[in-house]
């Protein structure tokens, strides 16, 4: 398959914003318009728009590992997540906070939030991008 | 099996763990006789599924008692029997793994105190008989009997299963312990009756669903020995014995089982006569003991009760015995025909004390405890209420017939001159011998000293006969009619065996036999699904789209005209500029789609329209929702567009014929969903859910966007449902994919 050169050069740069992207729309998710299942969504079109520019064994070196792996992977982070909450006596898949160095003179600084329900969405965002990719890669091999 | 390597002694971990496990469940149950036997019941409990009810609860009455004693106590003599007589064989682990499992069921199942543990029990029994009926797989027959016996004892099952459900309702508890009184005279009486009773009949084989049995024993012969003598086919009498306080008693019960039983008794004895295999002889002879415990089940007085559960126990020890002789018999001399054998006592001289000790039993002869048995049966017919002369002829000609059987089991293959068998006659190895010996020997012991047998027999009468008994078994008191009948089944018995070769040639003619109409059912049912499949799978996703979408509508429409939907149309002038644009958008986008005659137009039409409702998204104030569906529009586009690659190009005439069909449809259901939605908004909002979700999303669960704080944390579990449903879509689509492709790289 060839693909014009602009359209090769401009993927590049493209694919690196679109995965800075997704993990930007992943982590604002909590209070934004976002979140993992987005974020994946926005990942897994990078990695297409790559497959499509470059081939599909291009991506799948891009990607380093088998995009099944990643979703199962995915599945097992945020499952993760959820014992946590089980394994600090609440119940299963129940948030987990910690707040990092609050400011003790704003009352409305909590400070930096860290949480299961993060890696939780980590999750999510993994077992979108790999199930898409396993998908699309895929049929486009097939095709 | 005949020729099987066997082991002289139990090798591997397997073989011992099989052999002690049973063995120390038996010495744990045993502990508890005095107190069963001193009249208490004994109840342990669980709770399992505490929402539906379910808990475990143990239940050890005299009749859970003496099945447990039973299941694990010729469990563990046939788990040695079989760690020789299957030693060599390569799946004996996996047999071992069968076998336990099965003795699991059976004794769930007759110590479950709540009805539906016990269901499920009984299912396991059911599915590992089948695992065992059919384990040599390598054989079509074995696997087709094996499937028959699933098939008719799973079909009981199921009805079973209703049965239990209706007890519960009738009685309000699944608890057997809480049942209180009998429902004889509930509303629901008949179903339950007749649902259990199918339940057991399918499973303890009473005519007509008697076939399965003796085609089962295809298994090897261990399996024999424990499923259809001590155990799975007792299940069902367990079951009736179980449920005779609470269901039984009426006439429609006495009369069934009574009918029933005796029938399958005699017919059974007649047939077993008929059979020259020994192992077939005892099959059949399996099914008279059963259709004598439902007949006297079915009588309910004390006793015919007594009379019942002394011959259970009788029963299972000659019967166990003697299909595991004949399994050392088949293994020592390569044959089971009783035509063939002759002469075996001075080559087997251990398995001749054996055959010959359990088949004085199984012959009603004194001293042996089958003699108490047969007495107390006859006392126990002699004083039934209703339809005396019918239970008696049956368990008189029953009892006759079994005497021949015995002689034509245990006494012609081991006494006169020895003929030739295909294999040099041999004695068994020692732990083949120990069971059958031991079984036979408790069976002249327990004759002797009857005594001890009442510590299990009074308890389990009690049990099940609703209120204290009263046993007495004794060997010789005076001569009465059961003794006078005793002596006159001996001479009749003594004359169908000396007549038996003629008897069975002329019963050999006699067409009984039900397998081909059974398979001719299989065949219909066979053809049936496969017409059915044929008729709806037609290929054709097209077909099923429209299939699909037409009962839609159909199930839709139907639902607006019985709720009396009185739709209202908004205001139009609400609509301002950029609502006007969008629904122009969509509705071009979609026009096109219909219209066009190239597949890439219109799947790049139809993602106008996605975006189109991305943008309404947008306008109501959803951006998450706007933002997956415009990520979810375009890989769709990318995924169809790559599959298209690969289709031929569209057939004009062809889409113009279907399009007016599609067009129906489409108009149908785009009007039924708008009268839907216009229904819809007259109804209130409810928003209390939506006012929770806002109050709460960022004071408990430190997020701003209610979507996504729904997503990861307020419904956290039901995504993860969700994502993990991604990843097993994902894969299922590689494989089919990669599966076309042939061997992976």
């Amino acid at each position: 398959m060839t693909t014009s050169l602009i359209v090769r050069a401009a993927t590049r740069i493209l694919v690196a914003l679109l995965l800075l992207f997704s993990f930007y729309m992943l982590l604002r998710g909590h209070n934004e318009p976002g979140g993992g299942f987005i974020g994946g969504l926005i990942g897994a079109t990078g990695f297409i728009l790559y497959a499509i520019a470059h081939g599909c064994r291009a991506a799948r070196e891009a990607l380093r590992i088998e995009p099944q792996t990643i979703a199962m992977a995915g599945l097992g982070i945020a499952l993760a997540a959820g014992l946590l909450a089980w394994l600090v006596g609440d119940g299963l898949f129940t948030g987990q906070w910690l707040f990092l160095w609050p400011d003790p003179a704003d009352p409305g600084d909590k400070g930096v939030p860290l949480s299961n329900i993060l890696i939780f969405d980590i999750g999510v965002y993994l077992v979108v991008l790999g199930s898409v990719l396993t998908i699309v890669l895929a049929l486009e091999e097939e095709v | 099996m005949a020729g099987q390597e066997t082991h002289t002694r139990p090798k591997g971990a397997a073989a011992w763990i099989s052999i002690l496990l049973p063995a120390a469940l038996f010495a744990w149950f045993a502990q508890h006789i005095p107190a069963v036997a001193a009249g208490e019941v004994l109840l342990w409990r669980y709770d399992w599924v505490p929402s539906l009810g379910v808990s475990i609860g143990i239940l050890l009455d005299g009749l859970s008692l003496t099945f447990a004693l039973l299941i694990t106590g010729i469990g563990t003599l046939v788990t040695l029997y079989s760690a020789s007589y299957l030693g060599g064989h390569p799946h004996h682990t996996r047999f071992v793994c069968y076998l336990l499992a099965f003795m699991t069921g059976m004794l769930g199942l007759v110590l479950s105190d709540n009805l539906l543990a016990l269901f499920v029990f009984w299912e396991i029994t059911t599915i590992s008989s089948y695992l065992l009926i059919g384990f040599n797989a390598d054989e079509a027959k074995s696997r087709r009997n094996a499937l028959q016996a699933l098939l008719v004892t799973g079909t009981g099952g199921l009805a079973f299963l209703a049965g239990v459900v209706l007890i519960g309702t009738a009685a309000g508890t699944f608890e057997i312990s809480e049942i209180e009184g009998s429902l004889v005279d509930h509303a629901l009486y008949l179903p339950i009756f007749l649902l259990v009773v199918a339940g057991a009949f399918t499973k303890s084989a009473q005519v007509p669903f008697h076939f399965w049995l003796p085609n089962a024993m295809a298994a090897p012969t261990p399996v024999s020995a424990y499923l259809h003598s001590a155990t799975m086919v007792k299940g069902g009498v367990y079951l009736l014995a179980r449920f005779q306080p609470t269901l039984g008693g009426s006439d429609l019960w006495v009369w069934t089982l009574v009918l029933f039983g005796g029938f399958t008794a005699v017919f059974a004895s007649l047939l077993a006569i008929r059979q020259t295999d020994i192992k077939q002889v005892l099959a059949y002879t399996t099914l008279m003991a059963l259709g004598t415990l439902t007949m006297f089940i079915g009588v309910g007085t004390e006793a015919a009760l007594l009379g019942a559960m002394t011959f259970l126990i009788v029963h299972s020890f000659y019967k166990a015995s003697l299909f595991l002789m004949i399994g050392v018999v088949d293994h020592g001399t390569g044959t089971r025909e009783a035509t063939v054998l002759r002469g075996l006592w001075r080559k087997m001289p251990m398995t001749t004390v054996a055959a010959s000790l359990a088949a004085l039993s199984m012959a009603g002869i004194p001293p042996m405890f089958g003699f108490i048995g047969k007495e107390f049966l006859y006392k126990g017919a002699l004083e039934a209420p209703l339809g005396m002369e019918w239970v008696v002829a049956c368990a008189f000609a029953a009892s006759a017939l079994m005497f021949a059987a015995a002689g034509i089991t245990a006494f012609k293959p081991f006494f006169g001159k020895l003929a030739p068998t295909p294999v040099e006659p041999h004695e068994g190895p020692v732990p083949m011998l120990i069971g059958p010996l031991l079984l036979a020997a408790l069976g002249l012991w327990l004759g002797l000293q009857p005594d001890y047998a009442e510590a299990l027999v009074r308890p389990a009468t009690a049990a099940v006969l609703g209120a204290p008994a009263d046993a007495d078994l004794y060997l010789f008191r005076e001569v009465n009619t059961a003794f006078i009948l005793s002596l006159a089944t001996f001479a009749v018995g003594l004359a169908l065996y000396l007549a038996h070769v003629p008897l069975r040639n002329a019963l050999a003619t006699v067409p009984a036999r039900f397998d081909p109409g059974w398979d001719k059912l299989m065949d219909l049912i066979a053809a049936g699904c496969k017409g059915l499949t044929d008729l709806i799978q037609t290929g054709q996703l097209r077909r099923y789209i429209f299939v699909t979408f037409a009962v839609l509508a159909v199930l839709v429409a139907y639902a607006i005209w019985r709720g009396g939907v009185s739709p209202q149309i908004p205001p139009l002038e609400e609509l301002r500029a950029k609502h006007w644009s969008v629904l122009i958008f969509i509705t071009a986008g979609a026009l096109l789609t219909a219209v066009s005659n190239s597949r890439m137009t219109a799947i790049a039409a139809l993602g106008t329209v996605g975006i189109g409702v991305a943008l309404i998204f947008i306008m109501f104030g959803a951006p998450d929702v706007a933002i997956t569906q415009l990520l979810v529009e375009v890989l769709q586009v990318v995924l169809v567009a790559v599959a298209m690659l690969k289709l031929p190009s569209l057939n004009r005439e062809y889409v113009s014929r279907l399009r007016l069909w599609d067009l129906a449809l489409a108009l149908t259901i785009g009007g039924l969903v708008t009268l839907t939605l216009l229904a819809v908004m007259q109804a209130p909002l409810d928003l209390r859910i939506t006012d929770y979700f806002e109050a709460t999303s960022s004071p408990e669960a430190f997020g701003r966007n209610i979507v996504n704080v729904i997503l990861v944390d307020f419904r956290a579990l039901d995504t993860f449902g969700e994502i993990a449903v991604v990843v097993i879509a994902a894969l299922g689509a590689f494989a089919l994919l990669r599966g076309t492709k042939g061997a992976r790289p």
